[in-house]
């Protein structure tokens, strides 16, 4: 049994010390899964290595206590500790792909971490790892165990991270973030895996995450942090059912629904809402005097594309890797077109080829009704550079770190020739912040001192500067918490409305194309498998590969839940 | 005065360096040296009048039958040590800080341009690195002496020993930036605001120059240190070969191959105090050079 009373840690720095996480109590028993949720920066992850010992350099354990059955983690010397890791508490990382040493076979590694632990001879660990790659669900385990880590799938891999975190037969594990890097299928299985051991194996589990699907569908106890502090914890069932706590219950709201639409996200406080937003008049006026005729929609036929595959021969042409395959769709005037499809079903390849970032190898791209030249074949002056603006996945790399917030904005404002008048450009582009709901003198600020959703905000204030129809949104929040992606989406769909904006929206996750799109597209290794109104999609599924995305998307259970969290 | 250290993170890490310091100051000594040597040097030892004969060989102070006049002593010919070194240290920076410019200028406009192009011109273009790489300095320096005596007339090939030194130390110095600059920019070109210049339709130029090069600069800047002491070295071996300057316009090296001579023969400071100080300024430039490799690259700290 693990217990945390009182715990602080902090990190020493230029500007004095660096409270990370204070007065964290937590009790985990044997064979509980104690779910430890939170967004970035609230700490999670500082507890589980503080727990397990492994505190990031030069942070240090400032006060509280810290102790497993009987023992007090905080007086061991570094030997005791070292012998405690591993052999006690385990961990499991986030990515099956680094966790694991690649130029070892499995076999090796189990073995290595058997005898490192126990007094065993070679053979009867190898008995033993086999055993547990049998126990986590891997077939013909006595052959698969001579494999390299690169011959598995990746959630066999995190199944063989499993497998080494429960060799040593440990009371504690902490999984940090355990199936983030993996697709939902392979998810759910991974989560399934880890149910059983705590209940087969009376392993206690600490689940850090900050995906509260996930908390509902496998954890018993559930603590949510923010900001270093515990905000609440509880039973799951009742935190998440009836959170007492203001924070968890917004946390709740801000989770897009799958079965349901809703019209806006509430949001717990919006990040610098504290000014006036007529200030954004100036930018309204000056969009809304833009907006000729009618919206503009866009029309994909028969679209392939193409790249050259592995050479396997000197003399062989290579086979191409076909990345789109005979993609149509129409995206209708004035409407949101979402696409949804796992890693590596060509989204944002289709979001290349419509931008002339990748040359599609055939077919035919129409913009209003105009023909859009691919690739290079699209001289920088085309009109349509200026009408299709997109909105990119990453926030830390769309902004160029080197320029000021206003020489970001103002380029689009002077490269495209709207406002010659270099004070003018500056003061609209400070309305446009303010449209986006940021502070207008934040156009003096360099990007990183700005956060991930408020770099989101600047990104769609830079697209809105070209005057754009047709704007692109690449998997625009999943690299934002929860809270902030709820205030993004409230922010797009508001625009949309306001400009009359047609917008395709790309995302792998279906709750977030549920809540935004009119229309969505279900691609699946460059073919679409399924395209039709939203509600169809979601409510009547004709595609088998629809149908299981959907099953296996980790919902919370609102039936169950929902009563209290909407009082 | 602490609040303004704190702001800038390569300013704290700086003041917590003991060795960066220490660098720091042999390096401004030996540059502000060079740089004022007319005003501080007793002797010019470019001018033959300045100095005498008589006083030729002499010992530092400290050694007996010294003169006190000449602190560090007096070469063969006459000439004070001080006063030549600090010519000598000011022709070497000369040098070596032109040859970087124009390797640095040579090497980040190309790396950049095989960077963002790719495909054959990047080919064609590093192919020619990779020549270059396999041709030791000293014969692509000897390769444009040889062009230099061929095709300019015997009137100016003295005047222009320092220009050929300089671009033989350039062109065997370009490699490494552009090695640099083009990997640097295969990163940021698949960075999103690149991605988005590219869309928008902005001239390559910009995209180039005002959108990816100050993103590269941190790595550059670091060559850029390392390099100098590389140039400074070339220089100094160049000379020391022969092949570099003359002995009536000695640069660091020249000074010590001079100073080679009297080895064996009891006068070890002619040989000795040029040598000291080239080694502290090329140590005291690497120093730097690492130090500000750990304020760019966090992950090496």
């Amino acid at each position: 049994m693990l217990t945390i009373t009182d715990l602080a840690v902090k990190f020493p720095s230029r500007f004095g010390d660096f409270t990370a996480i204070e007065d964290v109590d937590m009790v985990i028993k044997p064979g509980e899964i104690h779910g430890l949720v939170g967004e970035s920066g609230a700490g999670k992850s500082t507890v589980g290595a503080a727990v397990i010992g492994l505190l990031q350099s030069p942070g240090y354990i400032a006060h509280g206590s810290l102790t497993l059955g009987d023992t007090d983690l905080r007086t061991l010397t570094p030997e005791q500790a070292h012998a405690v890791r591993g052999d006690r508490i385990s961990m499991i990382f986030q990515d099956p792909q680094t966790s694991l040493n690649p130029l070892m076979t499995i076999e090796d590694q189990l073995i290595e971490t058997i005898q490192a632990h126990a007094d065993v001879s070679t053979a009867a660990a190898r008995q033993r790892a086999v055993d547990l790659l049998e126990e986590i669900g891997i077939k013909n385990a006595a052959e698969r165990i001579k494999a390299y880590p690169h011959q598995f799938s990746g959630g066999m891999r995190q199944r063989v991270v499993i497998a080494l975190a429960i060799c040593t037969d440990p009371e504690l594990i902490i999984a940090d973030e355990p199936t983030t890097a993996l697709d939902v299928a392979v998810q759910s299985q991974v989560l399934k895996l880890i149910q059983r051991l705590a209940k087969d194996r009376k392993i206690a589990f600490m689940l850090i995450t900050h995906d509260i699907g996930v908390i509902a569908q496998v954890a018993d106890r559930v603590t949510v942090m923010r900001k270093g502090r515990v905000m609440e914890t509880g039973e799951t069932a009742q935190v998440l059912g009836a959170p007492r706590h203001p924070y968890t219950r917004a946390l709740m709201d801000a989770v897009p629904p799958l079965d349901y639409r809703i019209d806006r996200f509430r949001v717990p406080q919006e990040e610098g809402a504290d000014f006036e937003r007529s200030l954004g008049q100036k930018a309204e006026d000056w969009l809304l005097a833009g907006v000729q005729g009618a919206p503009t929609g866009l029309t994909l036929q028969n679209l392939y594309v193409r790249f050259a595959g592995p050479r396997t021969s000197l003399f062989r042409k290579p086979e191409p890797y076909v990345a789109l395959n005979d993609v149509s769709l129409t995206v209708r005037p004035g409407s949101i077109m979402g696409l949804v499809g796992e890693s590596g079903s060509g989204k944002s390849t289709l979001a290349k080829a419509i931008t002339g970032l990748v040359k599609p190898s055939d077919g035919t791209m129409i913009l209003g009704d105009e023909v859009l030249p691919g690739g290079k074949a699209r001289d920088r002056h085309h009109p349509s550079r200026q009408l299709v603006q997109m909105v990119f996945q990453d926030p830390y790399s769309s902004l160029n770190s080197r320029h000021r917030i206003g020489a970001v904005l103002e380029e689009p404002l002077w490269f495209y020739g709207f406002v010659k008048d270099a004070d003018q450009r500056k003061e609209l582009a400070a309305s446009m912040l303010a449209l986006v709901g940021m502070q207008p003198d934040a156009i003096d600020k360099y990007p990183h001192q700005f956060s991930g959703g408020q770099r989101q905000r600047i990104a769609v204030a830079r697209a809105l500067l070209a005057r754009p129809r047709f704007l692109i949104c690449d998997e625009p929040t999943s690299a934002l918490d929860v809270s902030i992606q709820a205030e993004i989406l409230n922010l797009l769909k508001d625009l949309q409305a306001k400009f009359g904006l047609t917008i395709l929206f790309i995302s792998h996750n279906l709750t977030v194309v549920r809540q935004m799109a009119d229309d969505t597209a279900v691609l699946r290794n460059g073919k679409i498998e399924e395209i039709g109104k939203t509600e169809d999609v979601y409510e009547r599924p004709q595609a088998a590969y629809t149908k299981s995305l959907l099953a296996l998307t980790p919902v919370m259970q609102r039936a169950s839940f929902a009563v209290a969290a909407h009082d | 005065m602490i609040a303004f250290i704190k702001r800038y993170e390569g300013l704290w890490l700086f003041v917590h360096s003991p060795a960066a310091i220490v660098a720091a100051i042999v390096a401004t000594l030996i540059i502000l040296g060079a740089v004022f040597a007319p005003w501080l040097a007793l002797v010019n030892p470019y001018d033959l009048a300045s100095f005498s004969l008589f006083d030729g060989l002499l010992p530092p102070v400290w050694e007996e039958g010294a003169n006190p006049r000449y602190l560090l002593g007096t070469d063969d010919q006459g000439r004070d040590m001080i006063s030549s070194i600090l010519y000598g240290a000011r022709l070497s920076l000369v040098i070596g800080l032109s040859a970087l410019t124009i390797a640095a200028v040579l090497g980040v406009g190309l790396g950049l341009a095989a960077g963002y192009y790719g495909g054959r011109f990047d080919a064609i273009v590093m192919r020619i690195a990779d020549v270059q790489l396999a041709l030791p300095a000293i014969l692509t320096a000897l390769l444009i002496d040889g062009i230099a005596r061929g095709i300019l007339p015997a009137a100016v090939q003295q005047d222009l020993r320092v220009a050929v030194l300089t671009l033989a130390i350039a062109l065997s110095l370009w490699v490494n930036f552009a090695r640099t600059a083009r990997a640097s920019t295969f990163v940021q070109m698949n960075k999103e605001y690149v991605q988005a210049a590219i869309m928008m339709g902005q001239r390559p130029s910009r995209i180039m120059f005002v959108h990816i090069l100050p993103n590269i600069l941190g790595p550059l800047l670091v060559i850029m240190t390392v390099d100098l002491a590389s140039a400074i070295l070339l220089e100094a071996t160049l000379s020391f070969l022969g092949i570099g300057l003359p002995a009536d316009s000695p640069s660091l090296g020249t000074l010590i191959r001079i100073g080679m001579q009297f080895l064996l023969s009891g006068e070890w400071w002619i040989l000795w105090i040029p040598t000291l100080l080239l080694v502290a300024l090329v140590v005291s430039i690497n120093i730097l050079g690492d130090f500000l490799r750990d304020v760019f690259n966090p992950r090496l700290r």
